[in-house]
């Protein structure tokens, strides 16, 4: 538990302007950091150090810093999220590197998340694909009681399994095709396990899986990459509901 | 003083609300269709408003400052939403949770809000169960619910340890299906910098294009402001760190009103604070509270050995530890509300019983539920919340207790509103966390999420149009107009300025300073030396700011230390107003405890006669001293007692 102290790292970082700029690797060094601190609290460390030599620091996206918002998006050393299991960025700490390490550190990289700055990326294709059918379309007002529609605790727990899902990209970033299928899956199975979102069920994949290409998002060939970095653990599982739910659909069209 | 017209309903409490309903002004479909409003913010409050205005038929702009209004703030919130269902049969009702409110808020809220919010959160629920929030469930397949922290009764609705999402998710659900019909436009990555009032009325606002560094002018009919709490005043605390009080700060400037400053919640069981390193604090849901016994040693020399890491929690026997809130407070015990057990674990660490090497931290255990419900049963309920414990302490929360210290979490006190939500710039709207009406002086667990989704579903849309009928003859905003000039100059002069300071040092370090000041003198316990010593403070870190810090990168690009650079600027007003505020306040009550104001225990003592009413500030300009207005507080039904948790 005892944390220790990591005397020197060598931060090998995409620099990257604007979105028109080709972008390149710089490395820095960094010294004297806790085991204990979070990525996100070295990559501040290491933002104050340039600051102060009078360089631009470098851009990354973070906002709640407890893995739930989904915004903090970096590629460490060939992993989305890095080098742990089940965490996003800001979950992930220095006592996984060792002393005198160097740690690669890029962007999201995926056609249909272009580069804004640095480390920053634009991924509103995500919500794109979801205003195609990702929702239950219920207006405010007039809706039954809460408990007037049993759920069992199976399907409810299921779906919350799949409503996990935090909207960060890895699982686009981790598959060699960028495709989006895991987060598409995620909200489709979210919704069809709930009687709730059943009655659009068809429709919602369809038009999701058809929004999802058009971004240039690529095909799914059934890597698991994606669930093995994924930072929530979504099932792969939930692609082949995708898939029996978009199945149907189009025979029904 | 016309400006303070809270406009509370006349009639039984009970009625007031449908009263007021069916007295206020409808705007036609036809009408809704020419109105444009602006909602600044996605969290539940600003989401679940701009879906639903959307639905009515009004156009609605939306802005939040992440890449996404799904990642607003209330994404992170763990335990739960309070709705006086009564689904478990225990007694509970629209009355009992509005009395425990207005109780649990130390008796520092308008009654006539606080019914209101009881009387609707039946209805919040059953929206989020048709939008498919998967809430947990029991095994007949009906609602479950679990008991929250200060109440006695089971109302509180989750999903797992990741409430604030699923219902984010819900309501962002629903703003997506409005964008996709094309009734919301969305401005991601924009962020508000100010209001602009035309005529007395609010008519727009000035944001800046996060991404390219534009500023631009954005009009309307109506704006609202969704844009959450000013709680990073402190710089560390459990808010995300981008939230701010810029938005609402904006607003006070132009002749909003701001109420209650100095009401802030320290909520008892973060993570403790670790080396000076670190950038923010982690919250571990208040639900851990209903199965986790929180203890220090009784000896001196255990914890002596304990922050020396000689012995481990597991060393020390029962009858050497110190279940202090079970033994101050027996009924309450374990679930006392929030700020008493914020001081009674700052008390003993005070008093040199903390358990980390910092002395800040005591323990919270589960030791005693898992020998009782066994861990499946804990696994179950928190296994997510000790993940994360885990991911971040390294240590295995089922083998050994949690550490845990207070940290600053919610913010009471926000924009003035009056019943409709309005505040005192006419067309200007504030609601879920940036307003103030609700919680008091304290804000029970559960009931921030409750209140968001309360002001957007269910309340502004109705007394928007109360105001809207007014505006249907006003046609488009004209955002050429001599004020949206103004204020666009205004804001640009002001970034300029910001990047023009070449200093030496970087925000951060100004932004550490500031929530030293914050936490040693207007955090968990004041007095009015230290409040005093926090106003002559931050005046002079305001000064040494303005006149040295320095800002790398471009204006007109992605640009984060721009960004904080501009919400720290005001934070240090708003750091000056809470000192302000809490010096004016000498009497104890919630979250706000002056060390002059005490029973004979040690006990907050609240002052009545004095302090019964919303303490509200008006800006008068730069370097002068705001003014302060009072509206009384008047309790018809329900009667004012010193709260007691024993
Ligand atoms: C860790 C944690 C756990 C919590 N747990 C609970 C709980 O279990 N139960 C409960 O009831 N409450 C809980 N709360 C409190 C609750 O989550 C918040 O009070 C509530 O979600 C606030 O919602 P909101 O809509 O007012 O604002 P937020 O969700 O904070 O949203 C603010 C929005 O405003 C936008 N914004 C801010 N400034 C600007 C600007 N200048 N320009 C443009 N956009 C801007 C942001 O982008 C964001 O979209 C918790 C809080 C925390 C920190
Ligand atoms: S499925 Fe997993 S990896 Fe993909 S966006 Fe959701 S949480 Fe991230
Ligand atoms: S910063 Fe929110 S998930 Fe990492």
């Amino acid at each position: 538990m005892a944390d220790k102290i990591l005397k020197k790292l060598y931060i090998k970082v995409w620099r990257q302007n604007n979105a028109q700029d080709k972008g390149r690797f710089e490395t820095y060094e960094i010294e004297n950091v806790s085991t204990g601190s979070s990525f996100l609290e070295m990559m501040d460390i290491l933002n104050n150090n340039l600051i102060e030599k009078g360089i631009d620091p470098v851009a990354f996206d973070h906002d709640c810093r407890e893995g739930i918002c989904g915004i903090c998006s970096m590629f460490i050393n060939g992993r989305p999220h890095g080098p742990d299991s089940a965490v996003t960025t800001c979950q992930l700490h220095m006592r996984k590197f060792n002393d005198g390490d160097t740690i690669t550190v890029e962007p999201w990289r995926a056609a249909a998340f272009p580069v804004i700055k640095d480390l920053v990326v634009d991924r509103t294709a995500f919500d794109k694909i979801l205003q195609a059918g990702g929702f239950v379309s219920v207006n405010t007002g007039g809706v039954p009681d809460g408990n007037a529609i049993l759920i069992s605790r199976d399907d409810a727990e299921e779906a919350m399994d799949a409503a996990a899902c935090i909207g960060c990209g890895a699982c686009v970033a981790a598959c060699k095709n960028s495709s989006a299928m895991l987060f598409v899956a995620a909200k489709v199975s979210h919704l069809a396990k709930l009687p709730q979102g059943r009655i659009e069920a068809k429709a919602r994949a369809r038009n999701m899986v058809a929004r999802m290409d058009e971004l240039g998002f690529g095909g799914c060939t059934n890597t698991g990459a994606c669930e093995a970095e994924c930072p929530k653990s979504i099932s792969i599982s939930h692609i082949a509901r995708l898939n029996r739910e978009y199945l149907v659909a189009k025979f029904s069209e | 003083m016309q400006k303070l017209n809270s406009k509370i309903p006349a009639g039984p409490l009970a009625e007031k609300w449908s009263r007021h309903k069916a007295a206020i002004n409808v705007v036609s479909p036809a009408n809704k269709r020419k109105l444009e409003i602006i909602v600044v913010g996605t969290g539940l409050g600003g989401a679940s408003a701009a879906a639903s205005l959307a639905e009515l038929g009004y156009n609605v702009k939306a802005f939040c400052y992440q890449d996404s209004p799904r990642r607003a703030h209330s994404i992170a919130a763990q335990g739960g939403i309070n709705a006086a269902k009564n689904y478990q049969n225990d007694n509970d009702s629209i009355f009992r949770l509005f009395y425990d409110t207005v109780k649990g808020g130390d008796y520092r809220a308008r009654e006539a809000n606080v019914y209101r919010l009881a009387e609707v959160s039946p209805n919040i629920i059953d929206q989020c169960v048709a939008q498919g929030v998967p809430f947990a469930r029991e095994y007949g397949g009906l609602l479950d619910n679990r008991s929250f922290g200060g109440v006695l009764v089971s109302r509180t609705f989750y999903a797992r340890g990741q409430t604030g999402q699923q219902l984010l998710l819900g309501a962002y659900q629903a703003l997506n299906r409005q964008i996709s019909k094309g009734n919301v436009k969305m401005y991601s990555r924009h962020e508000m910098l100010d209001v602009v009032v035309k005529d007395g009325k609010a008519r727009g606002i000035i944001a800046r294009d996060m991404v390219t560094g534009e500023i631009k002018r954005f009009g309307a009919h109506a704006v609202v402001i969704a844009t959450g709490g000013y709680g990073n005043v402190f710089f560390l605390s459990t808010m995300a760190m981008g939230a701010n009080g810029s938005a609402a700060w904006q607003c006070y400037k132009k002749g909003a009103m701001f109420a209650n400053p100095s009401f802030v919640q320290i909520h008892p069981t973060c993570i403790p604070v670790h080396g000076s390193q670190q950038s923010k604090l982690t919250l571990m849901s208040e639900s851990l509270r209903n199965d986790g016994r929180v203890w220090v040693p009784k000896k001196l020399e255990d914890a002596q050995k304990l922050r020396e890491g000689k012995i481990g929690p597991n060393d020390i026997p029962d009858e050497d530890r110190d279940f202090y809130l079970e033994r101050r407070y027996p009924s309450y015990g374990n679930l006392v509300p929030r700020d008493v057990a914020s001081r009674a674990a700052k008390e003993r660490c005070d008093a040199g019983y903390g358990v980390n090497p910092e002395g800040k931290a005591v323990y919270l255990d589960f030791k005693y539920s898992i020998e009782r419900l066994g861990k499946k049963v804990i696994e179950a309920r928190y296994g997510n919340l000790f993940q994360m414990y885990e991911k971040i302490t390294d240590a295995d929360p089922y083998k050994e207790p949690m550490m845990i210290y207070p940290a600053i979490h919610y913010a009471m006190g926000g924009v003035w509103v009056d019943y409709n939500l309005m505040t005192t710039i006419p067309g200007l709207y504030a609601i879920g966390e940036a307003n103030f009406s609700d919680h008091g002086a304290n804000r029970l667990g559960a009931s921030a999420l409750m209140q968001g989704l309360a002001d957007g579903y269910f309340i502004l849309p109705y007394t928007i149009g109360d105001y809207l009928a007014g505006e249907i003859m006003t046609p488009k905003v004209d955002v050429n107009a001599p004020e949206f000039e103004a204020a666009e100059k205004e804001v640009t002069d002001r970034l300029y300025k910001l990047f023009n300071v070449k200093g030496t040092r970087t925000v951060d370090y100004f932004h550490k300073e500031l929530g030293h000041i914050m936490w040693d003198y207007v955090g968990m316990s004041r007095n009015e030396e230290g409040l005093k010593k926090a106003i002559s403070g931050i005046q002079k870190l305001r000064e040494e700011f303005w006149a040295d810090v320095k800002i790398p990168g471009e204006l007109n690009n992605l640009n984060p230390e721009l960004e904080k650079a501009g919400r720290l600027a005001d934070f240090f007003d708003i750091g000056e107003l809470m000192a302000r505020d809490a010096l004016l306040r000498n009497e104890s009550c919630g979250g706000h405890f002056r060390e002059e104001s005490v029973t004979e225990d040690g006990e907050a003592m609240r002052n009545d006669e004095k302090y019964a009413h919303v303490s509200i500030w008006e800006y008068l300009g730069e370097k002068k001293e705001p003014a302060l207005h009072i509206e009384p507080l008047v309790f018809e039904n329900v009667k004012l007692s010193q709260r007691s948790y024993k």
